[in-house]
């Protein structure tokens, strides 16, 4: 197998915890793990060196993208809400918390934070991913916390309460 | 006096958490934490976010990788389901007398051009399939879907019959492929199942009928004059196979039916 191969491969389990989190769901997930793959194999020959992971995240992170536009497309919302079954399949209390501030937010500030803190990319690697300048990566950084944070924040005296 | 921090933004606080700071800013960054239990309550709620997520996420990369994330396997498809035409050819020259596409070179197609192609219709089938209001773009009763799908794909283009097997044309619709404009032809049963027939150019060596599966989704593919065919539908293979035989033959033999097969290849060509 060709080093190109290799890196991507080595890629695999990345790819697939970042799609977990970005989809919240292991199958579509999987899926887009799957056509990143097939993609970045096919593209071999367009790839001129440089970072192979940030550009598996690259694809996958465009791919999702293009999930969520023909979701938005469905005349039907059903769909969108899917989401909360996976939230009710977690393991346990806390994990539904952030996996549902993760639902809250809007496709690029949930990239932007899964990148920096999940999968360890540096700002400079997510401009790259996110194709924009790195000041907007810091400002959907900035904007993905204080959500977080805000739903974090608001929901716990309630859970609280209902103890 | 240097022990006095110089106030940071909140970018810097950022930058601090992800340790995207210089060494010098970190430690006017920790001094001024130290003074403001606020900003420092804000940089432990972030930490614990990330904490948060990687408590959620992180054990993902411990699960074993499944065959279909392999490497390996996806470079191997398109030489394993070879094998697999090889057997279907066989099995449907001795059913029903089908000449001509077994002796094709099943071997001389690139495997990743046409697993790609067949990965496309897959896509498409799966997206589409489960529209309930807008499958097609075009529906089978309007004159103009068969000239219009014929001049962007750049051939004659015929919906096959699929009565045969309870399956009536919804419809059609353009697509995008990597090789060109596709057209996927869209067929629905009493039932509400649904197949789909994808066809866009692709200049690559005929070859014989082969069955992939993805989850729960299936599709027989070849290569036919310049053009490639690609018939999605519910992973049953036998039915699937049967399916792709009698849209081979409709396509292939434009003449009138023949005696040997009972499946009428009727050409529904409107408007033309």
């Amino acid at each position: 197998m060709s080093t190109f191969r290799h890196s991507i491969e080595a890629c695999i389990p990345a790819l697939r915890r970042y799609g977990r989190a970005l989809t919240r769901d292991a199958e579509t997930a999987d899926d887009l793990v799957q056509d990143t793959l097939v993609r970045a194999l096919r593209s071999e020959h367009l790839f001129h060196g440089g970072d192979v992971r940030a550009w598996l995240f690259t694809i996958l992170t465009n791919l999702n993208r293009n999930r969520l536009r023909s979701l938005a497309r469905r005349p039907s919302t059903g769909q969108l809400e899917d989401n909360d079954a996976a939230d009710l399949a977690g393991p346990e209390a806390g994990g539904r918390d952030i996996e549902r501030a993760l639902a809250l937010l809007v496709d690029d500030q949930r990239q932007a934070l899964l990148l920096v803190t999940l999968e360890g990319l540096s700002y400079r690697e997510v401009a790259e991913v996110q194709g924009v300048p790195i000041g907007t990566v810091m400002s959907r950084l900035a904007r993905a916390r204080a959500q977080v944070k805000a739903y974090l924040d608001g929901e716990r005296p309630a859970l609280r309460r209902v103890k | 006096m240097t022990d006095r921090p110089t106030p940071v933004t909140e970018d810097e606080l950022h930058a601090y958490v992800d340790g995207e700071l210089p060494a010098d800013r970190r430690e006017a960054v920790e001094a001024w934490l130290a003074g403001h239990p606020d900003d420092a309550n804000l940089v432990g709620a972030w930490r614990a976010q990330a904490e948060m997520i990687r408590a959620r996420y992180g054990a993902v990369v411990n699960d074993p990788v499944p065959s279909r994330l392999q490497l390996n396997q996806l470079l191997r498809n398109g030489r394993r389901w070879r094998t697999v035409a090889a057997a279907a050819a066989v099995a449907a020259f001795i059913i029903g007398g089908v000449a001509g596409w077994m002796a094709r070179d099943a071997s001389a197609t690139a495997p990743d051009a046409m697993q790609s192609f067949a990965n496309e219709a897959l896509a498409a089938h799966r997206l589409y399939v489960g529209e309930v209001r807008y499958p097609i773009e075009v529906g089978a009763t309007e004159n103009h879907l068969l000239p219009w799908l014929s001049r962007r794909v750049g051939t004659q283009l015929r919906a096959p019959d699929l009565t045969a097997f309870d399956f009536r044309l919804l419809g059609g619709r353009l697509l995008p492929s990597v090789s060109g404009p596709a057209a996927l032809f869209m067929y629905e049963s009493g039932s509400g199942e649904r197949v789909t027939l994808y066809c866009a150019q692709l200049k690559e060596t005929p070859t014989g009928l082969r069955y992939v599966s993805v989850d729960n989704f299936a599709a027989v593919h070849w290569v036919e004059g310049d053009y490639g065919w690609v018939i999605s539908g519910p992973a049953e293979k036998s039915r699937l196979k049967g399916i792709a035989k009698s849209v081979y033959e409709q396509l292939e033999n434009r003449a009138p039916p023949s005696k040997r097969s009972r499946a009428e290849p009727l050409m529904v060509r409107r408007g033309s």
